[in-house]
C-alpha cells in the first residue's frame, strides 16, 4: 500500500505518497513535477533517468522510492542554473551537443560525478566512465568534445 | 498590390491617409490607379486573420506589434537545428535581425501541411517556401511603406526591419508601424499541393546569394542551453488537468487478439480502466506507475493463432523465394540482356540487410484530450498534420476538430512509433472521457515500432573479352518501405486502426542507387515482397532514416569496390573512370584529398591480428552528393571492428548554416556506424525478440570514432538540397570496403557484429 516518503530533491524536501516499489523516476516526474529526468527504458540500460543520490549517478527508473531514505537527490535541474551553471551545462551549450536532447540527463549527470573525482581525464578514461549510456541520435563526437571542454574548465 | 512606379502620381490624399506629415513637392491630380493602389496597400494588413490555407501569406509569416517576426512552419526539427536555418532564411529575406525571428513548428493550428519532417526536405522544400514567403512579405511591407511615406518603392531599402529611403534614411517606417499586430492579407500563387511539394511563391524574387548577410553563417541553436538546464518541455512532459496515464498491451504471438479480459487483478488500482476494442487493448489509471502495474497485472486470454514468422535464419531465403508483389525498373540504358548474353566475363554478388528498428531514445509518448467532439494531441510525431487526419479518421471526428501540436519527442528518424502512439492515446481518451498521456514501454518501442525493411540486393557486371565493362544490373528485393505509410494519416497505417480491424492497404516502394555511373548498358530495379504478417505486425516496414538508402548503397557501393578489386584498380580511380556527374566527381576528389588517399588497389596483403584498411563509398540523394572514406581497424581474432576515422565530403548546394550541417553529418556517420556494426532486429516464430538495449545494441561511446572530418562544399548558386540523411547512405559500404582493404574479406551481410566478422575471417 502507498506510504509517505520524504524526498530531499535539489535541496528541498518533498513528501510523496507512493507505493514503496514505485521507481524514484515517477516520484520526480509526476509527483514533484521535475520534467527531467526522462523515461528511456525502465531497465537501467540507457541512462536517460540518471540523477545523483548523495553524489553518485544512479538510474532512477529502477531505484524504488523506498530505497532512497535520507539521501540527497540532485537532478539535472539542480546541478546548475543559467546564472550558476555547472561546467558541463556550459560546455553542452557551447559545443551544441544535442540532437533530440532526450538522453542528456544520463551523459551530464554521469559525467558530472566522474569529473568531480577525476581531473584531467584522458579520452579513454572519459569513454570508460560513460560506457553503456545511450544516445540514439549519435551525438557521441559532441559529447566527447563537451566533456573534454568541461574537464578543462574544472582544471 | 499595384506598385507606385511614378512618384509623381502620389497625391495629397495618399499623404493624408498615410500620416500626412510628409512634404512632397508635387502637385499632380489624383489618378484612379493611385487610389486603387492605396486601397490595395492598406488592405494588405488586416486585423482578422485570413484562413490558414497555403495560398495566404499570413499562413507563413506574421509581424508582431513589437516588430518581431513569427514564422509558421509546417515541418519540424528532428534535432539538427532546422529551425535555426529556417529563421536565417526568413530573417535574410525580410532584412530583420536573426534574433527577431521565432519559428513555430509543426502545429496544425498555426501552420499548413508542408509535409512534416520528411526526406531531408526541411530546407530543400520547407525552407524554399519560407524563403519565398519572407521575400514576398518584405516586398509587401516595402510597398506599404512607399504608400505611407509617399515615396517610390524602388527608392526604399530595409535595414533591420525598418523601411527607409535610400536617399534620406530619416524618412522611414518600421515593420511594426506598418503591420505589427495585424495580418498579411496577401494571396500567394499556390501550386495546390500539400506536403513536401507545397509551393506558394508571391511576386517577389528572393535575394541573390551575393547579398546574403545571415544565410551561410554558423549560428548556434538557442534551444540547447535550455535542454542542458532541464528547462525544455518534451512531448513526454506535458500535463493537462484531469489527465490519466495509459499503457497498451501487445500480444505475445503477433497477430493474436484478446478473447477474454479479466479485470479482477486491477480492480484495486485507483482509476484503473480497461479499453478493449477488438484487438485494441489498453489500460488507464490515475497515476503512471499504477498504469504500468495495471498493464502488467491484467489477465488476458489471447486467441490461438499460428505463429506467423519463419525462422530468422531463413529470412533472406524467404525474400529470395517470395513472389514479387511489384517490380519497377527505375533506370534502363541500352540493352542489358544482350550485354550479359555476350559477356566474356561476369562478376556478380549478392548482399543482405536485416530489419532494423528506430529504437528511439525513449519509447513514443502522446497526450490526447478528446472532449466535446474535438481532440487535442501533443506528440513527437514528425507528421503532425497527418496525425491530425489519422486521429480524425480513427475517432470519426472532422479533421478541423483535431488539433495536433508537435513538441520535441524522444528522438525520431522517420516513421517510428510516435504516430501509432498518438492514435492509440486518442482511442484511449475517447473511451475514458479524460485526457490520456500514453507512453509505450521500452519493449513496445523497440519491439513494435515500424521497421526499416530487410532486403537482398543482386549486382552483376558484364565484361567483353578485352576487359571493358559492357553491362551493369542492380536489383533490390525486399519488404516495402511503405508497408505502412510514412505517417499515421489513416487508420490502416497505425496499430490503433489495424488492431481494430480496418481493411489494410499495404503500399509498395523501394528504391535504386543514387549515382552517376555511366555504362553503355545499365539497369537499376527494385522488387517488393508481401509482408510476413499483414496486420498489426511488429515487422511492418516503413521509413527509417534514409529509407532503404543504407541497404541499397551498402550493396551497390560494395559491389563497385568488388569490381575495382577484380580489375586490380584503385577504388577511387575506378569510380572516377565511370562516374560522370561533375559534382559527384568533386565530392569524391575532395574526400580523397582530405583523407590523404594513396592510389593503390585493395586489398592490402597484411598479416597480424589487428589490421587497418580504408574504404570509400559515395552516393547522391535528392540532389545532395556525399563521398565517405572510412578508416577501420579489424581485430581478426575477436572480430571487433573499430571505425576509427571518417572523412565526409558533402555537397548539398547552398549551405544555410555550416555549424548545423557539420553536426547533422556527424550524427549521420555515428548512427550509420551503429546500423552497420550492430543493428539487427531478431525474431522468433511468434514475435520480435530484440526489445531493449541489450538485445538491440547500438554503438557505444567506447566505439566512437577518433575523428570525423567534414569537407563542406558550398555552392551558393545552387538551391539547397537535404542534409538530414544523405551522409548515412554510404557509411556501411565505406566500412565494408575498408574491412576488405584490411583483410581481403568481403562482408556481404549487415551487421558486421564480432561473431559474424570472426566467422567471415575463418
Amino acid at each position: 500500500m502507498a506510504q509517505n516518503f520524504a524526498l530531499n530533491v535539489n535541496g528541498r524536501v518533498h513528501t510523496v505518497d507512493a507505493d514503496p516499489d514505485m521507481p524514484l523516476l515517477y516520484a520526480l516526474r509526476d509527483d514533484i513535477g521535475l520534467n527531467n529526468p526522462h523515461f528511456g527504458c525502465g531497465l537501467a540500460q540507457c541512462g536517460a533517468c540518471t540523477v545523483h543520490l548523495d553524489g553518485q549517478a544512479i538510474r532512477s527508473c529502477i531505484t524504488p522510492v523506498s530505497a532512497v531514505g535520507n539521501a540527497k537527490i540532485v537532478t539535472l535541474a539542480g546541478l546548475g542554473t543559467p546564472e550558476k551553471p555547472h561546467p558541463l551545462q556550459t560546455a553542452y551549450a557551447q559545443e551544441q551537443v544535442p540532437q533530440c536532447g532526450y538522453c542528456i540527463n544520463g551523459w551530464i549527470m554521469t559525467a558530472a560525478a566522474f569529473l568531480r573525482d577525476k581531473k584531467k581525464p584522458t579520452d579513454a578514461e572519459i569513454k570508460t566512465a560513460l560506457e553503456g549510456l545511450k544516445c540514439r541520435c549519435g551525438t557521441h563526437m559532441g559529447i566527447m568534445r563537451a566533456v573534454r571542454r568541461a574537464a578543462e574548465m574544472m582544471g | 498590390m499595384t506598385r507606385h512606379d511614378k512618384p509623381s502620381t502620389l497625391s495629397r490624399r495618399a499623404m493624408l491617409e498615410t500620416g500626412g506629415a510628409l512634404v512632397v513637392s508635387i502637385g499632380m491630380p489624383i489618378g484612379l490607379d493611385t487610389v486603387l493602389a492605396i486601397g490595395a496597400a492598406d488592405a494588405q494588413g488586416v486585423a482578422a486573420k485570413p484562413p490558414l490555407t497555403p495560398d495566404q501569406l499570413s499562413s507563413y509569416i506574421a509581424v508582431n506589434g513589437d516588430g518581431t517576426v513569427a514564422a509558421f512552419f509546417g515541418k519540424m526539427d528532428m534535432g539538427h537545428g532546422l529551425h535555426v536555418a529556417i529563421g536565417q532564411m526568413v530573417a535574410e529575406e525580410l532584412d530583420v535581425p536573426f534574433g527577431s525571428v521565432k519559428v513555430f513548428m509543426g502545429d496544425t493550428a498555426t501552420s499548413v501541411n508542408q509535409g512534416g519532417a520528411s526526406g531531408s526536405t526541411g530546407i530543400q522544400f520547407g525552407g524554399k517556401q519560407m524563403r519565398m514567403a519572407a521575400a514576398e512579405a518584405r516586398r509587401v511591407l516595402v510597398e506599404m511603406a512607399a504608400a505611407k511615406l509617399s515615396l517610390a518603392s524602388d527608392g526604399l531599402t530595409v535595414v533591420d526591419g525598418v523601411v527607409q529611403s535610400k536617399a534620406d534614411p530619416a524618412r522611414k517606417a518600421s515593420y511594426a508601424e506598418l503591420i505589427g499586430g495585424r495580418y498579411f492579407n496577401v494571396t500567394l500563387d499556390w501550386n495546390k499541393q500539400f506536403g513536401n511539394p507545397l509551393y506558394a511563391p508571391g511576386k517577389a524574387q528572393p535575394k541573390k546569394p551575393a547579398e546574403y548577410k545571415i544565410v551561410g553563417r554558423p549560428i548556434k541553436r538557442e534551444d540547447v542551453a535550455p535542454m542542458a538546464f532541464a528547462q525544455t518541455d518534451f512531448c513526454t512532459d506535458v500535463k493537462l488537468p484531469g489527465m490519466v496515464h495509459g499503457r497498451m498491451l501487445r500480444p505475445a504471438v503477433a497477430g493474436s487478439v484478446p478473447v477474454k479480459v479479466d479485470e479482477g487483478a486491477i480492480k484495486d488500482i485507483p482509476g484503473a480502466k480497461v479499453v478493449w476494442k477488438n484487438g485494441f487493448l489498453g489500460v488507464v489509471a490515475d497515476r503512471e506507475w499504477d498504469a504500468i502495474k495495471a498493464m502488467s497485472r491484467l489477465k488476458v486470454e489471447w486467441s490461438q493463432v499460428p505463429p506467423p514468422f519463419p525462422p530468422q535464419a531463413t529470412l533472406y531465403d524467404v525474400i529470395r523465394k517470395s513472389a514479387v508483389r511489384k517490380r519497377t525498373v527505375e533506370k534502363e540504358v541500352g540493352n542489358v540482356e544482350d550485354a550479359f548474353k555476350s559477356a566474356a566475363r561476369v562478376i556478380e554478388a549478392e548482399y543482405e540487410w536485416p530489419f532494423q528498428s528506430h529504437a528511439s531514445m525513449g519509447p513514443a509518448c502522446a497526450l490526447v484530450e478528446v472532449k466535446d467532439g474535438a481532440a487535442t494531441c501533443f506528440t513527437g510525431s514528425q507528421k503532425s498534420h497527418f496525425v491530425q487526419a489519422g486521429i480524425a479518421a480513427t475517432l470519426g471526428l472532422p479533421p478541423e476538430k483535431v488539433h495536433v501540436k508537435w513538441m520535441v519527442g524522444p528522438g525520431s528518424y522517420g516513421r517510428n512509433d510516435a504516430d501509432d502512439c498518438a492514435v492509440d492515446a486518442a482511442v484511449l481518451s475517447q473511451a475514458v472521457g479524460k485526457p490520456v498521456r500514453l507512453q509505450y514501454m521500452r519493449d513496445q518501442g523497440t519491439g513494435w515500432d515500424p521497421k526499416g525493411p530487410a532486403s537482398i540486393h543482386r549486382a552483376r557486371m558484364a565484361f567483353d573479352a578485352a576487359g571493358n565493362i559492357t553491362g551493369y544490373e542492380f536489383t533490390s528485393k525486399g519488404f516495402s518501405r511503405v508497408d505502412v505509410n510514412t505517417n499515421g494519416g489513416t487508420p490502416w497505417d497505425v496499430l490503433a486502426g489495424q488492431t481494430q480491424g480496418v481493411a489494410l492497404q499495404s503500399g509498395d516502394g523501394f528504391g535504386v542507387p543514387g549515382e552517376s555511373y555511366e555504362f553503355a548498358n545499365k539497369r537499376l530495379a527494385w522488387e517488393t515482397v508481401p509482408p510476413l504478417l499483414d496486420r498489426a505486425s511488429p515487422l511492418r516496414s516503413a521509413h527509417l532514416r534514409d529509407p532503404v538508402g543504407p541497404q541499397i548503397h551498402f550493396a551497390s557501393e560494395s559491389f563497385m569496390d568488388e569490381v575495382a578489386a577484380a580489375l586490380q584498380l584503385d577504388p577511387i580511380e575506378f569510380r572516377l573512370r565511370h562516374v560522370k556527374d561533375a559534382r559527384d566527381i568533386a565530392a569524391i576528389k575532395a574526400a580523397a584529398e582530405k583523407f590523404g588517399w594513396q592510389s593503390r588497389p585493395s586489398p592490402q596483403r597484411q598479416t597480424g591480428v589487428k589490421v587497418t584498411g580504408r574504404g570509400i563509398a559515395y552516393a547522391q540523394r535528392g540532389g545532395t552528393r556525399v563521398a565517405v572514406i572510412a578508416e577501420v581497424e579489424v581485430d581478426r581474432s575477436s572480430g571487433k571492428i573499430y571505425a576509427r576515422r571518417f572523412v565526409v565530403a558533402h555537397d548539398c548546394g547552398q549551405i544555410i548554416n555550416p555549424d548545423g550541417l557539420a553536426k547533422a553529418i556527424e550524427g549521420n556517420i555515428v548512427q550509420g556506424i551503429s546500423r552497420t556494426l550492430w543493428e539487427e532486429v531478431k525474431f522468433d516464430d511468434k514475435a520480435v525478440t530484440t526489445v531493449d538495449w541489450v538485445s538491440y545494441p547500438i554503438l557505444d561511446i567506447t566505439e566512437t570514432p577518433e575523428r570525423i572530418e567534414t569537407v563542406l562544399i558550398d555552392r551558393p548558386e545552387i538551391a539547397p538540397s537535404g542534409a538530414g540523411e544523405p551522409s548515412i547512405r554510404p557509411v556501411a559500404a565505406a566500412i565494408a570496403n575498408a574491412i576488405f582493404d584490411a583483410t581481403g574479406v568481403r562482408m556481404r551481410r549487415v551487421p558486421f557484429s564480432p561473431d559474424r566478422v570472426r566467422q567471415s575471417m575463418a
